[in-house]
Order: C-alpha cells, then sequence, then structure tokens
C-alpha cells in the first residue's frame, strides 16, 4: 500500500493581536486537530504567534497570474480613487 | 503569450529582482532544477537529526541535552517548511520522501560522518551549522518566492545551533588536558568534509552556471567557501584550536585565508554513497517511517470515521 502522507493544510499565522493572519507555509494532516497541532509544533517554536489558522489547501480559490491583465486591470484606469486625483485650496492643509 | 514572449517575460523578472511565485509561467528547467534542490536540501534537513539524535540521551548536562533537543526538533520543522516549499511546485510529497528513501535522491553527504564523541556535537553545531548557515543566508534571497521565504526562516533559526555548537566546542577546548585533545580530534575530523559542504569547485559543478543565471543561487561555490574559511579560522584561533592545513595562511593582500587542497576524490566518493554511513543513514530513516507506519494509519482511520459521523 502506498504510503500516506495526509491531506495538505496551508497555515496562516497572526504575530501579535492587532495584525493580520499571514500565509506560513504548509503541513499534512489527517485532520483539522492534528494539522492545527503540526502547525503550532512547526510554526510556532518561539511564540512566533498568538492565533493559528489552517486551512485545507484545496479549499482555496486563487486567481491565476494569467489573470494579472484582464482580472486587476478594471482598477488601472481609476484615478478618481486616489487622493492625488483632487485638487484643494491653495494654503490648506488636509 | 507565446513560449518565447513568457520566457523574455520570466527572464526581466529575474533581472529586475522580482520573485517567481508557483503559479507563474517558468521553464521546465527552472522548476527541475527547484525540485532537485530544494528536495534535497529538505532531506538533508531531515538525515541531518541522526547524527545528533544519537547524542540526546548521552548529553553530558541537562543544558546541553535541551539545547540539542531544541536543535533537532529545528531541523524536523526546518525540513518540513522544504518539502512545504518543493510541494508548491506541483510535486507530491511522498513521491519526495519516497526518493530519499529509496536513495535516488541526495542529501548532503557530511551526515555520512560519524559523530564518535561528544565533541562532534560542538564541532556540528559550530561548522556544518556555520557552513549551511552561509549557504542559506545566499539562497534566503534566491529568485523562487517560496524558498526564499522559508530560508528567511530558517536562517532566524539557525543563529542559535551555530552559537550552542560553538559554546561546547570552546568550553571543551578551555578544559582538561583530556577534553582539549578530544576536541581538536573532532575538529580534524570535520574541517575537511565542512569545506567540501559548498560542493565541487566552480570549474567542476555542472548546475552551477545555470542556477546562477536564473538567481536561485547568487554566488559560486567557491565564494561561498572562501567566505566561510574567512569568518570560521579566526573563531578556531579564539579557542586556541589549530586548523587541520599545514598550507593555510593569511593573505594580507586579499584578506582571505588561503587553503589547502580538498580532497575531491574523497567527496565524490562519499556522493556516490561510498561514505563512512551512507547505508546506516538510510537504513535507519527507513526504520523510523516504517515503524511509523501504524501511527499514520491511526489518524486516517479516525479522521475517516469522525468526518463519517458528521
Amino acid at each position: 500500500m502506498k504510503d500516506s502522507q495526509h491531506k495538505l493544510w496551508e497555515v496562516f499565522v497572526q504575530a501579535k493581536t492587532g495584525a493580520p493572519h499571514e500565509h506560513a507555509g504548509s503541513v499534512h494532516a489527517a485532520d483539522s486537530e492534528i494539522a492545527l497541532q503540526n502547525a503550532r509544533d512547526v510554526f510556532s517554536r518561539r511564540n512566533e504567534a498568538v492565533s493559528l489558522w489552517v486551512v485545507p489547501s484545496d479549499q482555496i480559490v486563487a486567481s491565476t497570474p494569467e489573470d494579472e491583465g484582464p482580472f486587476f486591470d478594471p482598477a488601472n484606469d481609476k484615478i478618481y480613487r486616489h487622493p492625488k486625483f483632487y485638487s484643494v485650496p491653495k494654503g490648506v492643509r488636509m | 503569450m507565446s513560449q518565447e514572449e513568457k520566457l523574455k517575460e520570466f527572464e526581466r523578472k529575474i533581472e529586475s529582482g522580482e520573485k517567481i511565485e508557483p503559479k507563474d509561467w517558468m521553464p521546465e528547467n527552472y522548476r527541475k532544477q527547484l525540485i532537485r534542490m530544494m528536495s534535497q536540501h529538505a532531506h538533508s534537513e531531515i538525515v541531518g537529526m541522526l547524527p545528533e539524535g544519537n547524542w540526546i540521551t548521552r548529553a553530558p548536562s541537562l543544558r546541553r541535552k535541551l539545547g540539542l533537543l531544541a536543535k533537532v526538533q529545528d531541523e524536523a520543522g526546518h525540513g518540513l517548511y522544504l518539502y512545504s516549499a518543493t510541494e508548491t511546485l506541483g510535486v507530491d510529497r511522498s513521491e519526495l520522501i519516497e526518493n530519499l528513501h529509496n536513495g535516488k535522491a541526495k542529501y548532503s553527504s557530511i551526515f555520512n560522518y560519524p559523530t564518535l564523541t561528544w565533541a562532534d556535537i560542538g564541532l556540528i553545531g559550530w561548522l556544518v551549522d556555520g557552513a549551511a548557515i552561509i549557504n542559506q543566508t545566499m539562497l534566503a534571497k534566491s529568485s523562487y518566492g517560496p524558498y526564499s521565504r522559508a530560508l528567511i526562516r530558517i536562517c532566524k533559526e539557525e543563529n542559535f545551533h551555530k552559537k550552542q555548537g560553538y559554546e561546547i566546542v570552546s568550553k571543551l577546548a578551555g578544559g582538561t588536558k583530556k577534553q582539549k585533545e578530544m576536541v581538536q580530534e573532532a575538529f580534524n575530523r570535520w574541517w575537511w568534509p565542512t569545506l567540501m559542504m559548498f560542493g565541487p569547485p566552480d570549474k567542476d559543478s555542472p548546475n552551477s552556471a545555470e542556477l546562477m543565471k536564473w538567481k536561485v543561487k547568487l554566488n559560486s561555490n567557491d565564494d561561498l567557501r572562501q567566505r566561510f574559511v574567512n569568518l570560521t579560522v579566526p573563531q578556531a584561533i579564539a579557542v586556541d584550536l589549530k586548523v587541520p592545513d599545514p598550507d593555510l595562511k593569511y593573505n594580507e593582500e586579499t584578506g582571505n585565508w588561503e587553503f589547502g587542497e580538498i580532497n575531491w576524490e574523497e567527496f565524490w566518493n562519499v556522493v556516490k554513497g561510498n561514505g563512512p554511513l551512507n547505508k546506516e543513514r538510510l537504513k535507519v530513516r527507513n526504520d523510523a517511517h516504517d515503524r511509523g507506519a501504524w501511527v499514520r494509519e491511526a489518524a486516517e482511520a479516525y479522521a475517516s470515521k469522525h468526518s463519517s459521523l458528521n
């Protein structure tokens, strides 16, 4: 029988409260409980986390690099979303 | 985009220092080289636990035992970061591990040398981890995003490994006559194999040119080796250990410690599987893996029973 390496989980680490959860890497585990324990042992041996998320890798939906143009370009021509687009009377501090 | 345009875009990214991410287009050989190199790196972390693990139960004090345990645990962690990073290239972990276990994949030859005395544990931390840090600090700037990220994490942890090793070495070197002899003898055995860790000289390194062109590696084997020697010789002098190289001398002009001829015949011999412990290391690794089979099966069984209850 082929040896199982278990399911793949993506790990997100929050370094301190107030900070966002950031992707740190992945672990293999048979279920979510072990995935969380493995994530702790692999990614927080020196208090690098106050909170951990594990997500089954196959549940992540991601954009593809080919999308980079058409998917993101609606934002390209909308300079009016930036403060630089607007002018204010001279001498006024914003 | 045509293949040619894709390659151009890839090379532009590399040139401008942008990172390549898993889903980006990449030349087949870039992917292949990375899988080879990163999985070898992962295997080295895993096999690297064996020579040190041997000594955990025989550490001379609780302080030393705690340090060594934590270090070996880190190596397991580093292996896992690197397997994860390798998997982003679309290769299956069981395949990587199978290739290690059947001897198809390589790992760093340094781990095919035996740890004969407690002093060897000091030498591994000081020299072997010291050399690894130099190599890995370079690789942390590598063009492949997941590899670079894994190595930044690894480098942060690795400094403790080197320092705990050097502490062992310096205590023994300043100890009794017998302790001093023991650490000098271990130094004599580890010095040359450590210099070989940086790989064959640039002129005989088949993969180097391509890896440097794609900025997977940023420095040549010989450059890194010299950097290591320059850093390490003063550390040896500081604890009054003699570098086992009669040709070693300082070049005032270049600032380099020039060293003698490396025995490349020995290097290739160990790479080919004829080192002192190649067979033993693989056997221990395979046995450990086989002995853990029931744990993996039980975890799977528990998980499937649990999910069928929901």
